[in-house]
């Protein structure tokens, strides 16, 4: 199925714009657009244009290797592969119920992980365009130029990114591609000297968290207007939420709300995933257009990661955030928040919430005990789904009777947000791109609106890149007309 | 009185008999090596122990110590020659060390650490290499095998099973499985068997263990390769 100006009648008689690659997101996709002579946008597709094949290379090999070799997906979240894939091979050696130890440093892990994610994006990937402008001198426009301008914001977003690393340092032996979760549990507990190293900074980085939530919500209450209708479009949202409703990044049940805030599917067992979830192939992208079986493609897609969670959850399990998502919730006046450039505001009170739970944990003394590895009777299958800092993901292995992987489907956050993506550029480029003389502060803000969803284009694909962007214009004969080079 | 020779100019004692690379170590000097142990002949494969002894190159492994000799082993050119040897061991297999489970208790990657090979030299061979997992306990990944043929030596030799022998030859030798099926399940191998745990890179590894051992807690997260051995050598 086609969605308005997903696919334009008379292709070859159009000029093509290309934005590739898109810059500051994590990966390599580029953006192409179509228009006529009067400079009328008629197609608009962000492409992922890179294919990786971890699903197929995977098959065929030990399945305790798989958290290892599968977190190679991405540098920036490694994390969040290595503990669905251990949360799905859980049951293959029989951990049913993994020890509280085990949960425990898997998901201060995880919120490390998050807590640094989160920041590395609002900071050092999208702060750039908030606080300067979307269309402010291409020179200014990164983490130096803030550092420069902004001082303490550049300071305190690197220092919080650096306590998140910390964190999965102290849990995962290293700050990238670590090996601290296994299949049945974790490989190490937290050290009393480790622990108290965290802990030394823990309310600092709440703090500071907090400052970040008040910075984002400062930056979108000053120029709403903008920040509200910026690449508007309505959709589903979908996330984990824990049994009792609570936001919870590492586990719990499946739900849907559709564009109004009902609640219209709850409750998914992890392991059923597949009943519900379906993923649609275009010819024009190696990423895949996930939706919800059983409202079909053109209504079943939706948004997942911090704007689709922090509103999908009925509450945050921890104080200043709830109380942050609780001005945010306001903010819609009984209606979700629908807004691509809100996704700041609620990864921020997401970071909050990361800060809160990390800082809580580490009082913990079960992370301290050795309890570690469980065992029991053997599995051949497994689900593993987490939020990643992007949104849902899905890990599925079936392991074979040698102990070798016969099956693999991974469905990541950015897969997730593909049409959701697609659907912001198309609005962006209707609304300032249609009928103008393009400049790069206008396609600026079509990867403003990519960069708002946090898009991890390596993952999503399951590729090395560097980060260039080049432009160019071709004119109706495919003649190249201008082109500019920028970043990398 | 006792027989010596100079080793990047220090005397080394030695007793007639011994090779160069024994009465090193003893003396404690350190000459690298990956196919040679000290419960078996020297093989003379992995040329990593090669030193200059008299102005020519040999495997100190496999050659007598004499009287009077000079012979060059740390020096630029020498540990030179030793990184091309370690850039070559790791194009011929595929060597994938941020998923391998061997990772930090592999001397192939240790001896890669020691000797500085920080950047690809040669072409990837990539050969196609099939796991056998076929054995209840124990798995083979051949894609990890420098042809050391210390599991060869050791079924055969201690074991007494002949479970492992090199065939092919050229750039075709592979380690191969003793059993009309080729299967490691076919064989009398187990897990208790000496060449179960001799396998100095990640080529035999017991099942399920994976990454049980986190990182600082690995067998070179603390030591290098030289002290380690060097330690060795004392007890």
């Amino acid at each position: 199925m086609s969605f308005e100006l997903e696919t334009a009648t008379n292709r070859e008689s159009l000029r093509r714009v290309a934005i590739d690659p898109v810059s500051r997101v994590e990966g390599h996709g580029k953006v192409t657009l179509l228009l006529d002579n009067a400079g009328h946008v008629k197609e608009a597709r962000l492409h992922i244009v890179e294919f990786r094949g971890f699903e197929k290379f995977i098959q065929g090999r030990p399945y305790w290797e798989v958290p290892v070799m599968v977190q190679r997906l991405c540098g920036i979240c490694p994390v969040s592969h290595h503990l669905a894939a251990s949360k799905a091979l859980d049951p293959v050696v029989g951990a049913t119920q993994i020890t509280p130890t085990a949960e425990k440093v898997r998901r201060l892990m995880h919120y490390g992980q998050i807590l640094q994610s989160h920041a590395l994006h609002f900071f050092h990937l999208s702060s750039p365009d908030l606080l300067f402008g979307f269309e402010s001198p291409v020179h200014q426009r990164n983490i130096v130029g803030v550092a420069a301008a902004y001082p303490h914001v550049a300071k305190e977003g690197v220092l919080l990114r650096k306590f998140g690393q910390e964190v999965i340092r102290v849990t995962a032996g290293k700050r990238v591609h670590g090996t601290g979760a296994i299949p049945g549990g974790v490989n190490k507990s937290v050290s009393a000297a480790d622990r108290d190293l965290l802990r030394k900074d823990a309310d600092q980085v709440v703090s500071w968290s907090r400052d970040a939530v008040h910075l984002a919500r400062r930056l979108h209450e000053s120029n709403s207007p903008l920040y509200d209708e910026f690449g508007l479009f309505r959709s589903h949202l979908f996330s984990l939420v824990r049994a009792d409703g609570a936001m919870d990044l590492y586990d719990g049940h499946l739900r849907l709300r559709d564009a109004r805030g009902q609640i219209v599917r709850d409750n998914m067992p992890c392991t059923d995933y597949e009943q519900h979830i379906v993923e649609e192939v275009k010819p024009w992208s190696y990423m895949k257009f996930p939706f919800i079986r059983e409202l079909g493609p053109a209504k079943g897609w939706y948004k997942v990661g911090p704007l689709a969670r922090v509103q999908n959850c009925d509450f945050i399990p921890s104080p200043l955030a709830e109380a942050e998502r609780q001005d945010f919730i306001a903010r819609g006046d009984g209606e979700p928040i629908h807004a691509p450039l809100a996704y700041h505001w609620a990864r921020m009170i997401e970071m909050l919430h990361a800060a809160e739970v990390v800082r809580d944990l580490l009082d913990d003394p079960d992370l301290l005990s050795d309890d570690r590895l469980t065992s029991g009777p053997k599995g051949r299958e497994g689900v593993g789904i987490i939020e990643a800092p992007r949104g849902t993901l899905i890990h599925h292995y079936r392991v074979g009777e040698d102990d070798l992987i016969s099956y693999c489907n991974l469905i990541v956050s950015t897969t997730h947000n593909n049409q959701a993506m697609n659907e912001a550029v198309r609005q962006v480029a209707r609304r300032y791109l249609d009928g103008r003389q393009l400049t790069e502060g206008l396609l600026n803000h079509i990867e403003v609106a990519i960069r708002a969803f946090d898009p991890c284009l390596s993952c999503a694909t399951h590729a090395l890149g560097k980060m260039p962007l080049a432009v160019e214009l071709v004119d109706e004969h495919g003649q190249l007309v201008d082109r500019a080079v920028s970043g990398g | 009185m006792t027989k010596q020779f100079l080793l990047d100019g220090q005397p080394v004692p030695f007793e007639d008999g011994q090779t160069i690379l024994e009465a090193a170590r003893k003396a404690g000097h350190y000459i690298p090596s990956l196919c040679w142990h000290q419960d078996f002949p020297p093989h003379g494969s992995c040329k990593l122990c090669i030193v200059k002894a008299a102005g020519r190159h040999v495997s100190a492994c496999a050659t007598p110590a004499k009287e009077g000799w000079e012979v060059e082993s740390n020096t630029p050119e020498m540990n030179g020659e030793r990184r091309g040897l370690l850039q070559m061991l790791f194009v011929e297999g595929n060597h994938f060390c941020p998923s391998c489970e061997k990772s930090g208790n592999c001397e192939l990657q240790a001896l890669g650490y020691e000797y500085e090979m920080l950047t690809p030299r040669f072409r990837h061979f990539f050969p196609e290499r099939p796991v056998d997992a076929s054995h209840p306990d124990m798995l083979l990944d051949f894609n990890r095998c420098i042809f050391c043929e210390l599991c060869v030596r050791a079924s055969r030799d201690v074991d007494g099973k002949s479970v492992f022998a090199l065939t092919g030859r050229g750039i075709h030798k592979h380690l191969t499985v003793n059993a009309e099926s080729g299967r490691l399940a076919d064989t009398d191998f187990s897990k208790d068997d000496l060449a179960a745990r001799i396998c100095p890179v990640g080529v035999i590894l017991p099942k399920g263990r994976g990454f049980t051992v986190p990182i600082g807690e690995r067998t070179f997260d603390t030591e290098t390769i030289r002290s380690r051995t060097l330690k060795e050598e004392k007890s």
